[in-house]
């Protein structure tokens, strides 16, 4: 069906499914560690300043060693310690985590282009990708079907975070912790340790979100290489109802509606490009209208999200 | 009466709670007075001592780098002027945030109401040329407060009809916004005139926002200033501003009292967009002229965090919108002459107020500013 010269019309819903495959692995290790993170009863808003320090640690290390796989694990580490700051500042007594979120997305964005800025010329060694797409004749399908080692690791990671909080020790602790603290204290759990070790793997994920934005795709570090993945990821949780299986199904909706507005533009249709690039937060607001009642709180909802125990 | 007793029982923590975030001073002698300056004032040093340390760290020399903040911020009335003008936007939007908090819903759609507003200024400014001066400023400033309570107001209509959580809502109308103004200045409102940066049509001068007397200084921050004064007055000082912080404090007791719990949050609401819409206003007419991108430059978020770090007080907004207007007008001179990035008052913003929020969990932690025990806390 595809090759060079028919890609026409074909080529919106391939620009989907390639947002889908290259632009969704960001959105989904950040609401990973969002989904984490809330579930431990804390919202991190500033996911958005780890993502980008994320994004800057991996290619300066990357462009420094040479390798993008230590990058990648400089980029957790970022994560990690903004989410110990996170952590510690969010669980201080009359402390506003969503405050605390702004700051820390201030404070991690600020640092980010601060120590970025020497390696916005340099060309960084990125991640290898898989060449899926070399049976095609057409560059738009191949180019669409680069696959980043990343996505399969995070499919992966989707459906051990519903198992683990489904059914191993560690999940059922930081389902407690978010849900009911008190009984989870009673129960000899310690409420600070487990939402400190929740909200520092959830920064360590969203680090690995931005190495993958800076070393595969779009694959260079710039102030502009994040389009709010972080912030959206916060959406994003609510939309799959802090399940991660249905993380993983948002995000490549999100991914694949963030290319609609492109994609649409290279078709020949220039005078809605702006407002298709709002479709995934339009979506997500229809959304939230026609499922959310004033009566209860959302099914899922972890207990201590909205109480601020 | 039953319900008599059950209001009195509900209220009393309500007013515990108003008290602890914002009026610590109400019947407790000076000591609480003293925390509440010296513990902010110490964070900001401390602050400073550890921005220091980073710019020392960066190559810099960190008692220069302060010594240029102060010159670029505070130094003569040339830049006070200019950390005034920056100052005024940031306390408007920052009343949008603030305001809401009172009834415990955290808003964060500054950004968004801030650009909507602009828009609808921009749309009566260049629409309405024929007006007197002061007319059409008016019909713009009430535009914009349109647009901007409009926006918010939905905000608040989404949590009180549907339940939708205010800071998804916001946020997500945030990025709506920015859509939507991209989408007009790029098509329906664009002038042709402008090539590499799509923008609205100008705003003829006679319906620009003048300057106070022959400063720099425009109008903008008068509308600021009587804002915050009139939020505090009206949060601190009337029945509404007690609904309100009733309801915040106990939303149950609220109910039961009677209060119109859905009209005071919808009025809430309408309100805090109101200011951050009057913030888009007094950027497109007194300094920008026209509607682009650029009206989506940060305000709004600087705005939360304001909120927030004055603990919700109008006269704190004032203080701390002042502050920050400072911080953000030395970014230049620490470009020029210490060959720091721009994204060095960013760090310097983010670590001031982490600090001081971090300072926030402190109240009540000293005795020596308790002159009794201080219950149960």
């Amino acid at each position: 069906m595809a090759n060079a010269d028919s890609i026409g019309w074909m080529g919106v819903p391939l620009a989907v499914v390639a947002g889908a495959i290259r632009g969704s692995p960001p959105f989904l290790f950040v609401s990973l560690g969002e989904c984490l993170t809330e579930k431990s009863g804390r919202i991190n808003l500033g996911l958005e300043g780890t993502l980008l320090m994320g994004a800057m640690s991996a290619y300066a290390v990357s462009y420094k060693t040479g390798s993008p796989w230590l990058g990648l694990l400089v980029a957790g580490g970022a994560g990690l310690v903004l989410g110990l700051i996170h952590a510690w500042l969010a669980q201080r007594p009359r402390l506003n985590d969503v405050a605390v979120g702004i700051a820390m997305m201030i404070f991690g964005s600020g640092l980010a282009f601060f120590l970025g800025k020497p390696f916005i010329q340099p060309m960084a060694p990125a991640l290898p990708v898989w060449e899926l797409g070399n049976w095609s004749g057409s560059p738009q399908v191949r180019s669409a079907l680069k696959l980043s080692p990343l996505l399969p690791g995070g499919i992966v990671l989707a459906f051990v975070m519903y198992w683990m909080f489904l059914s191993t020790r560690w999940g059922m602790f930081v389902r407690a912790v978010g849900d009911k603290p008190d009984a989870a204290r009673a129960m000899g759990i310690s409420v600070v340790k487990t939402r400190t070790l929740s909200i520092m793997s959830g920064g360590f994920l969203a680090g690995l979100g931005g190495a993958y934005l800076s070393l595969v795709y779009p694959g260079s570090w710039t102030e502009l290489v994040s389009s709010g993945q972080g912030l959206m990821a916060v959406a994003l949780v609510i939309f799959a109802r802090w399940d991660p299986r249905h993380c993983l199904y948002a995000s490549l909706l999100f991914g694949g509606a963030q290319a609609v507005g492109p994609a649409l533009q290279a078709a020949g249709i220039q005078s809605y490009y702006y407002l298709f690039n709002a479709a995934p937060y339009i979506l997500t607001l229809a959304i939230m209208i026609l499922t959310c009642t004033p009566k209860r709180t959302l099914a899922g909802a972890p207990g201590a999200l909205t109480t601020g125990d | 009466m039953p319900f008599e007793s059950e209001t009195a029982t509900g209220a009393a923590p309500a007013q515990v709670l108003a008290g602890d975030s914002a009026s610590l001073s109400a019947s407790r002698g000076w000591g609480p007075r003293i925390e509440a300056v010296v513990l902010p004032v110490g964070a900001l040093l401390a602050a400073m001592f550890v921005f220091g340390l980073f710019c020392t760290a960066a190559g810099a020399n960190g008692w220069e780098v302060f010594l240029s903040i102060k010159r670029a911020a505070f130094g003569d009335w040339y830049s006070f002027q200019n950390t005034l003008v920056r100052a005024a936007p940031i306390m408007l939007c920052a009343l949008c945030t603030a305001i809401p908090l009172r009834l415990g819903l955290v808003v964060i759609g500054n950004e968004g109401a801030l650009v909507m507003g602009g828009l609808a200024a921009v749309l009566v400014g260049t629409h309405w040329t024929n007006a007197p001066h002061w007319v059409g400023l008016s019909a713009m400033a009430l535009a914009g407060m349109i647009g901007g309570g409009l926006w918010i107001g939905a905000v608040g209509a989404m949590k009180i009809y549907r339940g939708v959580n205010e800071v998804i809502a916001s946020l997500l109308m945030n990025y709506i916004a920015i859509a939507v103004l991209n989408h007009l200045v790029n098509g329906p409102m664009r002038d042709p005139a402008s090539l590499n940066k799509p923008s609205s049509y100008p705003i003829p001068e006679d319906n620009m926002l003048g300057s106070l007397g022959d400063s720099n200084v425009h109008y903008g921050l008068v509308y600021g200033i009587v804002a915050c004064l009139v939020v505090w007055f009206v949060m601190e000082r009337t029945t509404f501003g007690f609904q309100m912080r009733l309801i915040g404090g106990n939303l149950r007791a609220a109910r039961i009292a009677g209060l119109a719990v859905e009209k005071v949050t919808l009025c809430v609401c309408a309100l805090a967009g109101a200011c951050a819409g009057l913030a888009g206003m007094v950027e497109v007419a007194a300094v920008q002229g026209r509607a682009n991108d650029s009206l989506a430059a940060g305000y709004g978020y600087a705005g939360i965090l304001v909120a927030f770090v004055a603990r919700q007080n109008g006269l704190g907004v004032l203080l701390v919108s002042i502050l920050l207007g400072g911080i953000l007008a030395s970014g230049g001179i620490l470009q020029r002459t210490h060959k720091l990035p721009d994204a060095t008052v960013l760090v310097f913003q983010g670590i001031v107020f982490l600090a001081i929020l971090y300072s926030d969990s402190l109240y009540g932690r000293f005795k020596i500013f308790r002159e009794r025990t201080h219950g149960q806390r």
